[in-house]
């Protein structure tokens, strides 16, 4: 095993960890949590496969700005022991679920891992996820989505300060 | 021979030594906290007139030591390992844990506040970037530099958000969410302001950033370095990275989070013995770091002055700039570090000078000011960009003041039509008529009792001598 292997699947395990926290975990804030270390974690994986630009933007966007965000409303709310489900469908979850992971993991197979198995140790130009590079496919090739997108999000900045602005 | 032996590593063995740069770094942080919390205290105690820690680590050598000279003196350190006996305190005091806690969450945020401080420095290049100094630092010259100091930066509210909600308090868990409210503001202006740079710039990457301000001033004078303090949007975008990263490490005017007057210090009241000084240390790191990160930015990183020697030295020959160079080179972690206290030192200085804000002015300041006046400078910089690589330096620096010049007549008319519908506040003002006179004379009193001893004096006076005398223990009446 190469070390980018080794830590490829420390990585991985805690990456897969933090998001069955955030399924699992009962309290809202540490299920936030945990999705702040997959998140980080899948930053770096990025940063492993040298798309520096694209595991900051992890980081910054979603670990960063977001998540805080986040954690602010569900401290407000303050609901940190949702009340136990009591209803039939407990019963059956165990089976549903199971039937349901079998279906993810047969979808991954077929589509991801499938799909990828040639391009395994794939010759590559390391600089392909650098700023500049990213920068130029988007001044370049994809200008006029990134136009609208950018307009888009204009849009949902003003939209919130008209909804924020208006008296009731 | 240790530079060799680098050397050779570099060739061989890259992975051990990518540890010892992160050494480097973390060593250095961690050896100077300490003497930076004395320098804060001593400072701050200046400033203030008091006398500070100054009594631990005095040592007086006993009258019965043979040397003679040195008997019975004193060796003092001024209160030098003041830090390190409050640090030993610290580690041996109760660790109390209040019952209600959040406790897993209780006991990983201390953590998660000290892992962005030294997490911060990652990027940041401490020396020149040619060789030896060049495969030491910085611990990873990765294209991405600034924003990776953004995004950890943004990491450090998880510590403080965490650390108030899990206290089960309510002045916690108040800090903990100014906190992140404070760092969500002020991120967005530090970004524009970093991006004015990295526009100027043309990269990301710290080490590129610190080689660009090696260039002549303004493109226009040879032999002066342009650090990007001294052109106009530098400047300004200075003025804004340094407010946005005084706020971020939640320092003096910006000290919410910790207000102890209001909040009894916010998110870590709680926090008792090493928890709570995990909690500080972290905060002096962070502020460590992101003033090295400032110099870097702005001030020329390790350069030590503003002075390009290798061309001062290939025009005129003149072998002193060689030595200057060289000097220039090697000192270059020693310029850095200068470089970081005295950011640290103007931290002190304003934690002095400020009183601290209001909620609602931390976030006009933060909304209103700041990122306005740095998206206005963003744009500037673009236009000077353009005038640059159209019609040289001179027309790049003709097009940015024309530049400026029309923002502020647009922002003074602004002023002036948001004025206009606005009710007129009444003006009030008190003037005070003939102000009272009142002077006071110092008298040294030691002074006044050898004059009274000189001159014969009347009888008052000399009731009054007599008790001086007294008071000093002289003699009984």
């Amino acid at each position: 095993m190469t070390l980018n292997q080794v830590a490829f699947i420390i990585l991985a395990v805690i990456a897969l960890l933090g998001a069955i926290g955030v399924v699992f975990l009962k309290s809202p804030v540490r299920s936030a949590l945990s999705l702040v270390i997959n998140f980080i974690t899948l930053g770096m994986v990025y940063f492993m496969l040298g798309n520096q630009m694209l595991g900051i933007a992890q980081i910054v966007v979603y670990a960063g700005a977001i998540m805080v965000l986040f954690l602010f409303v569900i401290m407000i709310l303050r609901s940190q022991h949702p009340e136990e489900d009591t209803s039939l469908w407990k019963d059956r979850r165990f089976v549903f679920g199971l039937l349901g992971g079998a279906l993810v993991v047969a979808l991954i197979y077929n589509f991801v891992i499938q799909p990828t198995q040639s391009i395994y140790g794939a010759e590559f130009d390391r600089s392909y996820g650098s700023p500049q590079a990213i920068g130029q496919t988007f001044f370049t090739q994809y200008v006029y989505p990134f136009e609208i997108i950018s307009v888009l999000l204009l849009l949902g900045v003003v939209g919130s300060i008209m909804l924020a602005k208006r008296k009731f | 021979m240790v530079a060799e032996w680098f050397f050779w590593l570099n060739q061989n063995n890259p992975l051990l030594l990518g540890l010892i740069r992160v050494l480097f770094v973390v060593v250095a942080i961690l050896t100077l906290v300490p003497p930076l919390i004395w320098w804060e205290r001593r400072l701050l105690s200046w400033m203030q007139d008091r006398i500070g820690p100054n009594r631990s680590g005095t040592v007086t050598i006993p009258s019965s030591f043979p040397v003679k000279g040195l008997a019975g003196k004193k060796i003092r350190t001024f209160g030098f390992i003041q830090p390190l006996l409050d640090g030993v305190k610290l580690f041996t005091k109760e660790d109390i844990t209040p019952a209600d806690v959040d406790r897993k969450i209780y006991f990983i945020a201390p953590a998660l506040a000290l892992f962005p401080a030294f997490a911060l420095g990652a990027t940041l290049p401490w020396g020149p970037n040619t060789g030896l100094y060049g495969i030491l630092t910085p611990v990873a010259d990765v294209e991405i530099g600034i924003l990776y100091a953004l995004a950890i930066s943004s990491l450090g509210a998880y510590g403080i958000v965490l650390a108030g909600y899990a206290s089960n308090n309510k002045y916690s868990l108040m800090g903990g969410l100014r906190a992140s409210a404070q760092l969500i503001s002020y991120e967005l202006a530090m970004a524009m302001s970093v991006a004015c740079i990295v526009m100027a710039v043309g990269s990301m990457k710290l080490t590129n950033v610190v080689v660009e301000q090696e260039k002549p001033l303004w493109g226009l004078i040879d032999g002066v370095q342009n650090w990007f303090i001294f052109t106009p949007f530098g400047f300004i975008s200075a003025i804004v990275f340094l407010i946005a990263i005084i706020a971020e490490t939640n320092r003096a005017p910006f000290d919410l989070p910790e207000a102890e007057n209001e909040l009894i210090a916010g998110y870590h009241t709680e926090y008792s013995s090493m928890k709570f000084a995990v909690f500080f240390m972290g905060e002096y790191a962070a502020m460590f770091i992101f003033s090295g990160i400032f110099a870097a930015l702005f001030l020329g990183g390790y350069n030590m002055l503003p002075v390009n020697w290798e061309h001062l030295y290939a025009s005129t020959g003149n072998q002193l700039f060689h030595v200057l160079d060289n000097a220039n080179y090697w000192l270059a972690p020693i310029v850095f570090i200068a470089k970081c206290l005295g950011g640290i030192s103007f931290f002190v200085w304003l934690r002095a000078t400020l009183p601290r804000l209001r909620y609602d002015q931390l976030m006009d300041l933060g909304w209103k000011s700041l990122l306005p006046i740095s998206v206005v400078n963003f744009i500037i910089v673009g236009i000077w960009i353009i005038g640059t690589e159209l019609y040289g330096p001179v027309g790049g620096w003709g097009a940015a003041i024309a530049a400026f010049v029309v923002a502020l007549v647009l922002y003074l008319n602004i002023l002036n039509v948001s004025k206009k519908g606005a009710p007129v506040a009444e003006k009030r003002t008190v003037t005070m008529v003939s102000t009272p006179k009142r002077v006071v004379t110092m008298v040294d009193p030691i002074k006044l009792i050898k004059t009274f001893d000189s001159v014969v004096t009347s009888k008052p006076q000399l009731k009054m001598k007599l008790n001086m005398k007294n008071a000093r223990g002289g003699y009984k009446r």
